[in-house]
């Protein structure tokens, strides 16, 4: 594989950095994700996982340390070249899917693009319309997200992650508030996307199970990664 | 802007009573800023037409004789000085009037060194005179920018005859066609008309009363200089004052000029202008080209301007004040909706909208709803209008305000709601627009 999609060296991160009630809660991360990989991260709470995903998402900065996004360096990006790099290369899927409520499933899926190429283009409709489709939500495109069960509203969240094409998913928990079977079918959702699409996936979940399906398993505890195994195929089941 | 135009409409959409309820108080306020403009605007009209109708806006006189100063040295006898202030010089000399002695008595009381002051006090009486060159003059002053009408008469004291009565008049020589253009004369006709061929004359109906004359008949003016002649009455006029009804006779310009032994010249030069309060502006403008006395209605009715300016004064205060509230009220309304719509922001942000973006949403909201206010309100400030006009009645029976669609007042309403609707919107918008993304999602 070329470069990685993604790469942290001795990423840290402090929280109230030069006063007194100063707290690191990142020391050190290195971590490196390839394009089409896989990846859970699984760490008990409060081992910095929703840290490291906002620095990842570029939600928040690292404190120090060298973090390259699709073989940029991004740590010294300016806010808004920031918010363009999320527009540009990531997508999220949130715990508690976050759409918005005002907006119907379809323009939802919308957003991105309308964000970025400033109007509804015909291709991008038909591209939201093709997204829903695949996620199951044929027929509740009109819907708003209050019409709509838990689930549903989970796979609207991963139609307007997937919108515009990007290289890297960040997903919080995405099967956190669902029950077992929607959360297994979202999860496989997330999965067939990876395969057609290679889309490179970071999953934070608390579900063992659930991590045991990705290709890798990182395992975060007190900030520092403890544990970075592979998932072998054949040993899924066990 | 698409992406913020659709955020921004949904989200006011989304607000449902919210929006209703601020779009309601920005259309009250609009309104209440159109009626009482076009109520202020109607009323000042109509005071302006009627005080000022039948008046010229500048007058151009010739300058007051005055003596030439007779400075006394300083050391020279009191007695020398006071003899010599009274400047010698014919029929129309100073006589000394009792004001004038106990000036004197104060001079003398006081220190040497007001000989100059006692100079200065002693006025002369001012006789009728024309104004030098004044053809040339009223070409001059019809070529100053904002004058519409230049009307060249002569006035002066007169006698109006008829039988045994005879009442003191200010005899008015003036040419009827520019006449008119500057006063507006004829609107004030009741019976007759204003036609002034020699041996004609107007009057008003004050003095159609007292003489007991009517259209048709006949009087007889007379002046200090002039015996005088027979004149028909051609037109009877009512300037809605009783002293002008009473006072004001007009005849030919030529006439005048006889009557008053100012055979080719004109007393003075009456000016309309455009903007009747920029008179003391064309006046000063005036004044620059000219020696002659140049005095606006500004000046001489200086009352009345006053009270306009007053009332402008405080009309203004109290549009800007419905502004501000409705600028607080969008405000307040806004700033809720930044912190219920924190998530949501918070969402937009992490998707990648730019913090710009959001800017404009929240801006643009203000925005519309200024202009849903403004255009609203306008409507809401006519049917106001419409309902006043038709509900009160002047005591003539004439409606008290006359309704005024004047665009530019809507245009301009449209325009202030708009700013300040964007005005108002500027601090939550800063407000949502510095959300952190990574901490509105967590809410």
């Amino acid at each position: 594989m070329s470069q990685p999609i993604l790469a942290l060296k001795g990423v840290r991160k402090t929280y109230n950095a030069g006063t007194d009630v100063a707290q690191e809660v990142l020391h050190g991360i290195d971590l490196e994700l390839q394009s089409g990989e896989f990846v859970a991260l699984i760490g008990p709470s409060g081992s910095g996982k929703s840290t490291l995903l906002n620095i990842i998402g570029l939600l928040e900065p690292a404190t120090s340390g060298s973090y390259r996004l699709d073989g940029r360096e991004v740590t010294q990006l300016s806010e808004d070249e920031m918010t363009r790099a999320r527009l540009e290369t990531l997508g999220f899927v949130f715990q508690f899917h976050h759409l918005l409520p005002a907006f119907s499933a379809l323009e939802n899926v919308q957003i991105p693009g309308l964000m970025r190429d400033g109007s509804y283009t015909p291709e991008r409709r038909v591209e939201a319309l093709r997204l829903l489709d695949a996620v199951g939500l044929k027929g509740a495109e009109q819907k708003k997200p209050a019409q709509l069960s838990g689930g549903m509203q989970q796979r609207v969240a991963i139609a307007r992650a997937l919108a515009l094409s990007p290289k890297l998913v960040l997903a919080d928990e995405p099967t956190g508030n669902l029950d077992t079977k929607t959360a297994d079918d979202i999860f496989a959702l997330l999965r067939r996307f990876n395969q057609e699409r290679g889309t490179a996936l970071l999953v934070v979940t608390h579900d063992a199970d659930l991590a045991a399906r990705c290709d890798r398993i990182v395992r975060l505890v007190d900030g520092v990664i403890a544990e970075d195994k592979l998932v072998h195929a054949g040993t899924e089941a066990a | 802007m698409r992406f913020e135009w659709t955020v921004a409409l949904r989200f006011l959409r989304e607000g449902r009573m919210q929006t209703a309820l601020i779009i309601g108080g920005a259309t009250i306020g609009v309104g209440l800023i159109v009626l009482i403009t076009g109520l202020i605007n109607g009323l000042q009209g109509d005071l302006i037409r009627r005080t000022l109708g039948t008046l010229p806006h500048i007058v151009v006189r010739p300058p007051d004789e005055i003596n030439r100063t007779q400075l006394a040295p300083a050391q020279a006898d009191m007695s020398t000085a006071s003899l010599g202030a009274p400047s010698a010089d014919g029929a129309s000399a100073a006589q000394p009037s009792i004001s004038n002695i106990q000036s004197k008595v104060e001079a003398h009381a006081n220190a040497q060194g007001k000989v100059e002051a006692l100079a200065n006090t002693q006025s002369r009486a001012q006789r009728l005179r024309s104004i030098d060159q004044w053809q040339q003059l009223a070409a001059q002053v019809a070529a100053t920018p904002g004058v519409v009408a230049v009307s060249p008469n002569v006035s002066g004291a007169a006698l109006a005859l008829r039988g045994e009565a005879d009442k003191a008049v200010n005899l008015q020589g003036v040419e009827p066609a520019p006449f008119l253009r500057v006063t507006k004369f004829d609107e004030k006709i009741t019976a007759g008309a204003f036609q002034l061929n020699t041996g004609d004359i107007v009057i008003g109906t004050q003095l159609a009363k007292d003489l007991g004359v009517g259209v048709g008949d006949k009087i007889r003016i007379q002046t200090a200089r002039n015996a005088g002649d027979a004149f028909a009455v051609r037109g009877l006029f009512d300037a809605g004052n009783r002293d002008a009804n009473r006072r004001n006779v007009y005849v030919n310009f030529r006439t005048g000029q006889s009557l008053l032994d100012l055979a080719g010249g004109a007393s003075n030069i009456d000016i309309s202008i455009e903007d009747v309060f920029r008179a003391e502006e064309v006046a000063k403008a005036l004044r620059q080209r000219t020696d002659q006395q140049v005095e606006s209605w500004i000046e001489t009715s200086s009352q009345l301007f006053v009270a306009i300016s007053n009332q402008t004064f405080f009309t203004r205060l109290i549009r800007i004040f419905v502004a501000v509230i409705v600028a607080v009220g969008i405000t307040s309304v806004l700033v809720v909706s930044v912190v219920q719509k924190q998530k949501e922001i918070g969402i937009l942000r992490a998707m990648g909208a730019a913090r710009g973006a959001i800017l404009r949403v929240f801006l643009l909201q203000g925005a519309v709803i200024g202009l849903a206010g403004a255009i609203l309100g306008s409507g809401f400030g006519t049917l106001l209008m419409a309902f006043i006009s038709r509900v009160f009645k002047s005591p003539d029976g004439s409606a008290f305000l006359r309704l005024q669609i004047a665009p530019e007042l809507y245009a301009a309403a449209v325009g202030v709601s708009l700013v300040f609707g964007v005005l108002a919107a500027i601090m939550p918008a800063r407000r949502a627009a510095s959300l952190d993304p990574a901490q509105a999602i967590r809410i």
